[in-house]
């Protein structure tokens, strides 16, 4: 993952609130079997309308996108995350996220950042024609008109987006750790080792069409 | 050692910590990994990449279900059918290839368990109280109502799961969500559902795991508390629990992957001491006395947006928050509905009862009670589709297919469906649909589509009179069984 300590640039003033993911992209576009490529199907319905945001040259490559609450609702699924990110998205500001969306945001290099709605009104109206800046050093946001806005983010998931970490990588470090758990959980819930699985179940294959 | 009294979510939590960090961020071991066709194959190639292998695959259980057609799947001569969309046949091609490659348990398209992922799950007894459950897939909350703490998750933390079978977690905040009393006639547990999501809204639940209780909620069969447990995200709430109780083990008891002899026993002993303590305290409770709840469905798109069937299309103005107002107009303009109309004067075209939210056997029983003896209105296309092909059995051998066929019903092959516009069942823009599925969203039943979200028997009713129907109105009072309520 790339690693990201501040975002600059343009953003785009849409306050919406509880914008889905079917709206951030809708279900056919999740056939893909790659993570690229989605900014095309990004925001489709609501580029289908003229004089929208996402087309207007203004805006044009903005790397923040500014919402309303409820952020991400909705699906699990990280295609709204790649689909941010491929249409060049790193940031998005908006006063409450879903949690699945935010945790998916900062897996690929987004930073979700929540401001009070009196933040985000101020930013909407300032983004019109202004750059905003989101800086994880010192956590802030911050336009040329002197706004100055702090912004909380979970300690480890600040260091995963300014340090680029791989997850996966510091879990499988801690191998012996999970070995352990793994070992006392077979006595005290041995019940839940199961059986291995679905092989052999009587049913399989009767009485299909 | 006196220990203060803990909530189920707290207990389960506790017995799957690996190590806790300084920030309080803890490693949570996983149980429990369903798996389907749309949100993994992007983690299988991960591992293939960093060159990982599956930790537990005899954790993990595959199912395909958001592609698939929901038309046969073998022909006469015994042969597969091809699956006419190329990118939909290579999404489920890569789900083979990849549990065949990585050891995992794949139930094929043909089996006859196959169905949507959160009905297979406690169908096949592989989701267990007290478990750590996830799913790349929102509606993974379905499982707690088993009493397994069950939440979705992306495809990064699928492929986590896969690599390591734990998670990286910050502990949640608790809500508890009281239902009191009894349900009236002609309500179900959709119903219920559809008055939280109403009352807390759909970001309500946003930072919590809620934990139903109440007389109702104990008098639900395990049907109904899936339909419930399913919603919970619907409300913002990524994990939604139900108490292991006699009805959970019932359930279980005998299931293909349910544990059994020494170890069912353990099992139950321990599901025992799961429930909340009493004097627990949660983070916020919120009540509701069910004898307020009528039969229920949406009028916007969002599941917040939720009328009783005798209301009225809401007056944005009405609407005290100025977002809200906005939103309502948004949502009305999109729906086609003008405000101060009827709810049971809007004509539907099209039915579909079907969805891990009201797919299960007695789902289907609530809907067929409703069209037996009767037509589906002319102009109105209306779908069964069983959520598993165990169900579609079970169906079958009750002689509900031939209600429903009888009645003028597809009967369909398992699958998500029109729950969302991913396989070739889909409602046309501008179209109308009366579905049992849990997401009214912009465009979620197709492009343009337009979705009221509401109960198996309430959607029979539209189905047979064409229009949004008051289900009570369709049965004798002395028929209570409207899905998912033990008499
Ligand atoms: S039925 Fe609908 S909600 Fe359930 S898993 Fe399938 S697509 Fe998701």
């Amino acid at each position: 993952m790339q690693a990201v300590t501040s975002v600059s640039g343009r953003a785009y003033p849409w306050g919406a609130k509880n914008v889905d993911t079917d709206v951030i992209i809708p279900a056919h576009w999740l056939k893909t079997i790659s993570r690229v490529g989605l900014g095309r199907g990004a925001f489709e319905t609501v580029r289908a309308q003229p004089g929208n945001l996402f087309d207007d040259p203004r805006y044009a490559g903005a790397p923040i996108l500014i919402a309303g609450d409820n952020f991400g609702c909705g699906s699990s699924r990280e295609h709204a995350a790649w689909a941010l990110a491929d249409m060049g998205v790193t940031a998005v500001i908006a006063p409450s996220f879903s949690d699945i969306f935010s945790g998916n945001a900062v897996k690929n290099g987004i930073v979700p950042v929540v401001l009070p709605q009196e933040a985000i009104d101020r930013l909407l109206e300032t983004a019109v024609d202004q750059d905003v800046t989101v800086d994880l050093e010192t956590m802030t946001v911050t336009t040329p008109y002197q706004d100055r806005f702090s912004f909380d983010l979970d300690p480890f998931r600040r260091r995963c987006l300014m340090e680029g970490l791989d997850e996966i990588g510091l879990t499988l470090a801690r191998d012996t750790q999970i070995s352990n758990f793994e070992g006392a959980a077979a006595s005290t819930r041995p019940w839940v080792e199961g059986k291995r699985g679905y092989e052999g179940i009587a049913v399989a294959g009767a009485g299909r069409t | 050692m006196a220990s203060r009294p803990l909530t189920l979510y707290e207990k389960i939590w506790a017995a799957h910590v690996v190590e806790r960090r300084d920030d309080g961020t803890c490693l949570i071991y996983i149980d429990r990994h369903l798996v389907h066709e749309v949100t993994s194959p992007q983690a299988f190639e991960g591992l293939r990449v960093a060159g990982r292998r599956v930790r537990r695959p005899e954790l993990t259980l595959a199912v395909p279900d958001h592609n698939l057609p929901t038309t046969p799947r073998i022909g006469p001569d015994g042969r597969l059918l091809p699956i006419a969309d190329p990118e939909s046949a290579q999404q489920l091609d890569a789900l083979r290839r990849n549990t065949a490659e990585f050891g995992i348990d794949y139930i094929d398209a043909t089996a006859a368990e196959q169905g949507i992922v959160h009905v297979v799950g406690p169908e096949m007894g592989f989701t267990l109280p007290g478990t750590t459950l996830v799913c790349g897939d929102s509606h993974t909350s379905a499982h707690g109502a088993l009493g397994a703490l069950a939440f979705g998750i992306g495809t990064s933390e699928v492929e986590h799961v896969l690599a390591t079978q734990t998670l990286l977690l910050q502990q949640s905040k608790t809500m508890e969500i009281r239902v009191d009393g009894s349900l009236g006639f002609g309500v179900s547990p959709k119903d219920v559902i559809l008055a939280i999501i109403g009352r807390i809204g759909a970001a309500g639940g946003t930072g919590y795991v809620v934990e139903y209780t109440g007389e109702v909620v104990r008098a639900m069969s395990i049907e109904g508390r899936l339909t419930m447990a399913n919603m919970s995200i619907e409300g913002g709430a990524r994990a939604g629990l139900v108490a292991p109780d006699e009805t959970t083990f019932a359930y279980l008891k005998g299931r293909p992957m349910a544990p059994e002899g020494a170890d069912w026993d353990k099992a139950v002993a321990w599901w025992r001491t799961l429930p909340s303590d009493p004097g627990a305290a949660y983070d916020r409770t919120v009540t509701l006395d069910a004898t307020n709840i009528a039969p229920s469905l949406t009028w916007g798109t969002s599941p917040e947006d939720v009328v009783a069937i005798t209301g009225i299309v809401p007056d944005p103005d009405s609407f005290a928050d100025p977002a809200k107002r906005d939103a309502a107009r948004k949502s009305l303009h999109y729906m086609g509905l003008a405000p101060g109309t009827a709810m049971q004067d809007v004509g539907v075209q099209h039915v579909f009862i079907g969805s891990c939210t009201n797919s299960r056997i007695e789902d289907l029983r609530a809907a067929a009670a409703v069209a037996q003896g009767r037509r589906v209105a002319d102009g109105v296309r209306a779908m069964v589709v069983p959520g598993s092909g165990l169900v579609k059995r079970q169906a079958e051998a009750e002689g509900l297919d031939r209600i429903f066929v009888g009645a003028g019903f597809e009967w369909r092959e398992p699958g998500c469906s029109m729950c969302l516009a991913m396989n070739p069942d889909k409602v046309p823009p501008g179209e109308r649909c009366a579905s049992t599925s849990n997401r009214n969203f912009v465009g979620r039943q197709g492009p343009g589509a337009r979705t009221h979200l509401l109960s198996p028997a309430m959607a029979a009713a539209a189905a047979v009179t064409g229009r949004l129907a008051d289900v009570r109105d369709l049965m004798p009072r002395d028929n209570n069984d409207f899905g998912g309520v033990m008499s």
